[in-house]
């Protein structure tokens, strides 16, 4: 699990392939990426790490030509390049592998892998036959053998990304990123995947390998680069490098800018108790309970399973076994009227699609889950839309124009306060809040962390996703920590640090053993 | 029978690459799924009637899928790329009208000028809806809907209360469905060379198969830096030009034309694609299987003349077709996806 097992150590002095030198982007006010700097050389896998949001996406993009930066420079084979779009990226030999990769599901295998160039035989006429024989000799050196004359539709994903890197291998990529590869993968899948990334380093290919799973790293990369709050933070052999010190550098920010209160009530019954929730493929055996006054954060990395279970327990996405129990009522599966009647409101990950409707106004967003309260004989009375929404628009502070302007013209934060308010008009037992301060200025962020403890204070039971460690301390009275859909760890506040909770949701609980405060862990869930 | 073939790939894995990919052999048996409803609708036609296979009647539903069929070529290449044209119908009107009027207005013209004016007159409304659709990036559906309108409009303009008839049109002109093969309409054949040269391009053609790709994933083809734009664009044009066509053929035809000529076609067209296999959110379908469908909805409409049935069965027989294949298309990609989830290549 350690590094001691990692490979020999590589001291080429092989000149870079790649170098990116101070690369910034911003987009709007967002400061994406400051400070972004990283060295690719032949035949080495180089890995990526940073926290949700330290900008390695953007690093990412810039290099497939998705983005282009406002400052920095990149280098490739020696020569400075800018690269207007994907196709120049490819041009100049660098190859994106994405996550999810996206396929001609209707075309064939060998077709996806040659679209736009296409062996062609007389007449201009695609070669068929020469197309699949390529693709089936590249599949063929990266030992998988693909059948090139299938389509691509039902691929799995980790056959999705052979056919990206057989497409990269064919258009002679002399750099490879791979972002987040085996997010999505099983272990077997894992470990094919590495032998692909054996067999092209073997041939000399440059590999940026981008992972939150730390024993992954060691098993795979000879060096290594951490990034954090969109800068550039060490590069490094990672051979004399331990987990630990990769995650102190990943979360090395200075604890000062944590926001400090929780509700600090007594914590009253239970109001929303998941039993042994089940996925499959998705969660499993989620068990939890929130009390009324209570905030529960659940943290974890994007795509632990988080917001699948947030959505289950609305009843938005089906599950499969389990049971979920609002204040001691059992309640229906996959129905979000269900919920909605039990008393739980919902603020989802992502406001501007599942939130709020971006055309409506104000006040009709405000109004939207409160409609039964507000009509009269099937008529929705615009006085009392308009009093309630302007009461809870005072209430927490939002700052619009007029009430019936379209909810699109209010900033992020003020979007967020209008969907907190929709909730909050039904008057809920719990609250289920996903990423509530995503994409918020610091200001309304603490207004939002305020409102969240008046409310637990106000003895509502409420469950809080963040991917934002000070936040997630900061505000929660326990921390339910997921990887890889279970849960994996329990921390009290008092209990909790940055440290511990990262380790938990990597997967490094071992080497955080003395640095856990004696935490108090589920041994096995 | 299409459970059979779908489950029969543990078998064939081995030789793999070599032989016909399970997705050509799908695409082949939705043809084929259509093939055998136009049989048994044929058979069960003739045999409560056994004039339906008269030669007279062969003849004369050949000559009707002629344009039919032309017009489901080109609505082919604009679906197939995730767009739609809805002025094709339109489209047939002016140019029926004007070609037919170059006769009345220049006696002794010759009929190839009349057919290249018919496809000019196509080809620059085609330019137009793909101007607009590919460089105004404005949704082909509204798009095509308002040029339905704009050229039916400019159509009753130029027209007005008048009519080209008959006796205006050379005899050579009126002729040209009638000519036969062995019993075959001349132009069903010209038709058969053109959709095969059609779908033989769609099928074997870069540009063609950049056609599957933008409408199989728009996202992942701009990434893949094909010319999105400029393949629709020319989908359109194509589209176009062949509804130019088509409009001459139909002044044939007919040999009366006024400002109504080709209502209402386009709608037909679309239905014909549809039922012929092509999915209707693009990435996959034939030209064949379009025609085919041409062919069956022609059959249908005749098959229920010859019995005597009204013909408002004829429009609700099109309407639950269309429903059939639609759902058939869903059960058939499901089937698929599920098929191939599980078909794993390796040796394992």
């Amino acid at each position: 699990m350690d590094a001691a097992g990692s490979g020999p150590k590589e001291q080429t002095e092989t000149a870079a392939v790649l170098e990116l030198r101070h690369a910034a982007k911003s987009f709007g006010a967002v400061r994406a990426l400051i400070d972004g700097s990283v060295e690719l050389r032949p035949g080495e896998v180089h890995a990526l790490l940073g926290e949700n949001g330290a900008g390695k996406s953007t690093l990412v993009k810039i290099l497939a030509g998705v983005h282009q930066p406002d400052a920095g420079t990149l280098t490739v084979n020696g020569q400075e390049v800018t690269l207007h779009g994907p196709a120049a990226a490819r041009g100049a030999g660098i190859a994106v592998i994405y996550q999810e990769p996206t396929l001609f599901p209707d075309l064939t295998v060998a077709e996806n892998m040659f679209i736009g160039r296409q062996p062609l035989g007389r007449g201009r006429r695609i070669d068929r036959r020469a197309m699949d024989d390529e693709a089936a000799a590249t599949f063929t050196r990266l030992g998988v053998p693909l059948d090139p004359a299938r389509i691509a539709r039902g691929l799995s994903i980790a056959d999705q990304q052979v056919v990206e890197i057989g497409k990269a291998l064919s258009l002679d990529a002399r750099v490879i990123v791979m972002d987040e590869p085996t997010a999505a993968l099983s272990a077997a899948e894992v470990d094919r995947l590495f032998d692909v990334i054996r067999t092209l380093k073997a041939q000399g290919a440059a590999i940026l390998f981008i992972s939150h799973r730390l024993e992954e790293v060691f098993a795979i990369c000879q060096t290594v680069t951490v990034m954090r709050d969109g800068r550039h933070v060490l590069t490094s052999d990672l051979a004399g490098l331990t987990a630990k010190d990769l995650v102190r550098a990943m979360v090395g920010r200075e604890l000062a800018d944590r926001p400090p209160e929780t509700a600090g009530t007594a914590h009253g019954d239970p109001v929303l108790t998941v039993e042994r929730l089940t996925r499959e493929g998705v969660f499993t055996d989620i068990s939890l309970t929130v009390r009324s006054g209570e905030i529960v954060a659940l943290a974890g990395l994007v795509g632990s399973g988080r917001s699948e279970v947030a959505r289950a327990v609305f009843g938005i996405d089906r599950y499969d076994a389990g049971q979920v129990t609002v204040n001691g009522k059992p309640l229906k599966k996959a129905s979000p009227t269900r919920a909605m009647t039990a008393g739980i409101g919902f603020v989802p990950e992502d406001r501007r699609q599942q939130g709020l409707v971006m055309d409506m106004s104000v006040q009709q967003n405000v109004a939207l889950a409160s409609l039964g309260n507000l009509e009269k004989g099937g008529i929705i009375r615009a006085s009392a839309e308009r009093a309630m929404a302007s009461d809870w628009a005072t209430r927490l502070k939002i700052k619009y124009g007029r009430l019936t302007d379209p909810v699109s013209m209010l900033s992020g934060g003020n979007q967020q306060k209008v969907v907190l308010a929709k909730w909050l008009g039904r008057k809920p037992r719990v609250l289920i809040v996903d990423e509530p301060t995503r994409g918020i200025d610091v200001g309304t962020k603490a207004e939002v962390h305020h409102l969240l403890t008046e409310l637990a204070r106000g003895g509502v039971g409420i469950l809080m996703i963040s991917s934002e460690l000070p936040e997630v301390l900061g505000v929660s009275d326990r921390i339910l920590v997921m990887r890889e859909g279970t849960l994996v760890a329990e921390f009290s506040h008092a209990d909790a640090s940055e440290e511990a909770v990262m380790s938990a949701a990597m997967g490094q609980q071992d080497t955080q053993q003395d640095t856990g405060n004696g935490a108090e862990r589920e041994a096995s869930l | 029978m299409r459970a059979a073939i779908l489950q029969n790939s543990p078998s064939q894995q081995a030789g793999r690459a070599r032989q016909t990919g399970l997705a050509e052999r799908v695409f082949r048996i939705r043809e084929s799924g259509i093939l055998v409803v136009l049989v048994v609708f044929v058979a069960v036609t003739t045999g409560v009637q056994p004039r339906f296979l008269d030669a007279a009647n062969i003849q004369f539903v050949l000559v009707d899928t002629t344009t039919f069929a032309l017009l489901a070529l080109g609505e082919t290449m604009v679906v197939i790329s995730r767009n739609v044209d809805l002025s094709v119908g339109s489209v047939v009107g002016l140019s029926a009208y004007l070609s037919a009027d170059l006769f009345a207005s220049h006696p002794g013209i010759p009929i190839p000028v009349v057919f290249l004016a018919g496809l000019g007159i196509g080809l620059a409304c085609g330019i137009a809806n793909g101007i607009m659709v590919a460089a105004g990036r404005v949704p082909s559906l509204v798009v095509t809907l308002a040029t339905l309108y704009i050229i039916r409009g400019l159509d009753i303009l130029i027209v007005g209360g008048n009519e080209v008839d008959a006796n205006q049109l050379p005899n050579a002109f009126l002729d040209i469905p009638k000519d036969t093969i062995g019993g075959i309409p001349d132009i069903a054949i010209a038709a058969a060379v053109v959709i095969a040269i059609g779908a033989y391009y769609l099928r074997t053609y870069r540009s063609g198969r950049d056609l599957y790709a933008i409408g199989s994933n728009p996202d992942a083809a701009r990434l893949a830096g094909l010319p999105a734009g400029r393949r629709v664009f020319t989908a359109f044009a194509v589209s176009g030009a062949i509804a130019g066509l088509a409009g001459v053929l139909w002044a044939a035809q007919y040999g009366t034309i006024n400002s109504t000529a080709g209502t209402g076609y386009e709608l037909q067209v679309v239905s014909a694609v549809v039922v012929g296999g092509v999915a209707i959110f693009g990435g996959s379908g034939t030209a064949t299987g379009a025609a085919i469908g041409a062919l069956l909805l022609t059959t249908i409409s005749s098959a229920l003349y010859v019995l005597g049935i009204s013909s408002f069965w004829d429009q609700a027989i099109w309407g639950f077709l269309l429903l059939l294949a639609i759902a058939l298309d869903q059960t058939i990609t499901e089937r698929l996806t599920s098929a191939l989830r599980k078909r794993r290549t390796r040796h394992e």
